[in-house]
């Protein structure tokens, strides 16, 4: 398959590949996907109390279009505030990389893997007020 | 060492260039039709035809009568299977095959399913017109045939088994290496088999099936033995006496001649009849007609030749350079499996999953290698290889599964480089991996509740 120079640019040199620590109540994990599907996307955002992303990490199982797809969402969070984060759509992803039609996928995949990160972010603040008061 | 390297010799062979050089007589001065018996032309390009027929039947131990012309080995499986069931219609209409053959037998098992089918369904509607005494349209076929009991209606009974132009067919499932079980085909067969199709060596792990076992048994059964033989013939003995085998298909773009060229064996004693699927001038005996293809033949020939020659050097010089793949890959990394039975396997074949890393972005990684993802995962449907799911491999693992053919002109330069470059972007998408990370911290992957999409 013909890719775009993007997705092989994101493919051959990943940004933000890493692990953050789960337990760190400013850590948000999303993991989404399946092996049995052939892709599986974990996307960390370390979140400051005020909701601003300061930083993402991103680990990936998948062809060279997820892992395009999570490279290119761990640069577009970084820096917005998790309102902003939560409007990023697969279809602007698809777009960027110029992800071929059986590619759309991967796209949809990174759109769920940042909600899955915030989500998680908001359960772990939920709990720790819950705790607190 | 060039750049790219090929290591995809299941999907086709590079043309040895000793074949072109036989073959560019027939493309220039003699041109002739192999069929005109008017002129010098017409016998120069019968007598090339003639040796041909020789050295292919030379190969697989048969007569040259019993090697029929074809454009490949899809028509040959397609002529195979179809002029089978055409022509011992009035004997039966079951056919067993395996779920792990080629595209080639299981769609042409399928087609003929539906040709089946398909005729009951008219002789289902013209009973219930009769029954009811009225003309009868599909959209009440179920109703009425509920109403009239039809599985218990002498008639339609009788009607049902009569010769219906399709087939049954059983697909059999294989063992966990990839191999046919023997008492499971036996159980399958029953007084209207008419034939069992299976694949010589499979195309995708390159399991090597027992064929005299399966040759032996369907002799003493009295059914007819199809083998797609297109990817071990040339590579591995192949014998159609000591294997028993009524039909094969053999392609000659998998050993080393050109392509578009292919040969279907029919064996004569006991003789083996078929009904053409391509009618015409009569050619080959009448089982494929159409003007021969003379230079191609002649390639094909000179092909199936020099793989009779060198094979045994070949095929032991092949077997070191994959066992150095293997070792080489195997050694430098865990977590790998090779899929299929390693002790009954083709010289030059190794499908292996390595797992956490994805098949399809370990091919991008090393574009400067063309080999052949186990899994088909560019389909829409992302589902991986139905071969490496029959044989059990987690799907995973299927999509983790790269399939490397080496043939007569890969070099060890080649394996070494392939195996150094495939370590380092296997070690690569494995740091980038999150399965891997949680295998490594004892995390059951099982456990774990995925999000399907």
């Amino acid at each position: 398959m013909a890719y775009s120079d993007k997705v092989i640019d994101h493919y051959e040199n990943p940004r933000n590949v890493g692990t953050m620590d789960k337990e760190d109540p400013n850590v948000g994990t999303g993991l989404v996907g399946a092996p049995a599907c052939g892709d599986v996307m974990r996307l960390q955002l370390k979140i400051s109390d005020d909701g601003l992303i300061e930083d993402a990490r991103f680990k990936t199982f998948g062809c060279g279009s997820a892992i395009a797809s999570s490279s290119l969402v761990t640069e577009w969070v970084k820096g917005k505030t998790v309102d902003q984060a939560m409007t990023i759509s697969n279809k602007d992803v698809a777009r960027e990389l110029a992800l071929p039609p059986v590619k759309i996928h991967c796209s949809v995949l990174a759109e769920d893997a940042i909600k899955a990160a915030i989500e998680d972010f908001k359960k772990k603040r939920a709990a720790r007020k819950a705790q607190a008061s | 060492m060039k750049l790219p390297i090929y290591m995809d010799n299941h999907a086709t062979t590079p043309m040895d260039p000793r074949v072109l050089d036989v073959m560019l007589p027939y493309l220039r001065e003699d041109f002739g039709n192999a069929a005109s018996r008017n002129h010098v032309f017409g016998w120069k390009a019968e007598a090339a035809v003639k040796k041909a027929r020789q050295q292919v039947a030379e190969l697989i131990g048969a007569t040259d009568q019993e090697i029929v012309f074809t454009s490949g080995a899809t028509e040959s499986d397609n002529l195979a299977i179809k002029g089978v069931v055409e022509y011992y219609k009035s004997k039966g209409d079951h056919i067993i095959t395996l779920k792990t053959e080629h595209k080639a037998i299981l769609d042409t098992c399928k087609r003929l399913e539906r040709v089946r089918q398909e005729r009951l369904d008219e002789l289902k509607l013209l009973r219930l017109g009769q029954l009811a005494g009225r003309d009868v349209s599909p959209e009440e076929v179920a109703e009425l045939a509920a109403k009239h009991d039809l599985d218990n209606d002498e008639t339609y009974k009788k009607w049902a088994e009569l010769p219906t132009g399709g087939a049954r067919v059983t697909y059999l499932d294989v063992e966990k290496d990839g191999r046919v079980n023997l008492e499971k085909l036996e159980e399958a067969m029953t007084p209207k088999t008419v034939l069992v199709s299976i694949m010589f060596a499979n195309n995708e792990i390159g399991v090597v099936q027992p064929l005299a076992e399966i040759g032996a048994l369907c002799r003493k059964k009295g059914v007819l033995f199809h083998c797609d033989a297109v990817q071990g013939i040339g590579k591995v003995p192949f014998d159609v006496e000591a294997m028993k085998v009524d039909l094969a298909s053999i392609t000659s773009h998998k050993m080393y001649g050109p392509k578009g060229i292919g040969a279907l064996y029919v064996r004569r004693k006991p003789r083996v009849r078929i009904a053409p699927i391509i009618d015409g001038g009569g050619h080959e005996r009448g089982m494929r007609s159409g003007t021969l293809n003379v230079a191609a033949i002649v390639g094909f020939g000179h092909a199936a030749q020099l793989a009779r020659e060198e094979l045994a050097d070949e095929a032991a010089r092949i077997l070191r350079l994959r066992e150095k793949l293997r070792k080489g890959l195997t050694d430098a990394l865990d977590m790998t499996i090779i899929n299929g039975s390693m002790e009954h396997r083709l010289p030059g074949n190794l499908n292996i999953s390595f797992a956490h890393a994805e098949g399809e972005s370990l091919m991008m990684g090393i574009k400067d290698v063309a080999v052949s993802s186990g899994s088909a995962c560019t389909s829409a449907s992302l589902e991986p290889s139905y071969v490496l799911r029959a044989l059990g491999v987690d799907e995973e693992l299927a999509h983790s599964s790269i399939r490397f053919g080496l043939g007569r002109f890969t070099t060890e330069e080649e394996v070494d480089y392939v195996v150094q470059l495939v370590v380092d972007k296997v070690r690569k998408l494995r740091d980038m991996s999150p399965l891997y990370e949680m295998a490594k911290e004892g995390i059951d992957l099982k456990s774990i509740e995925w999000t399907a999409h």
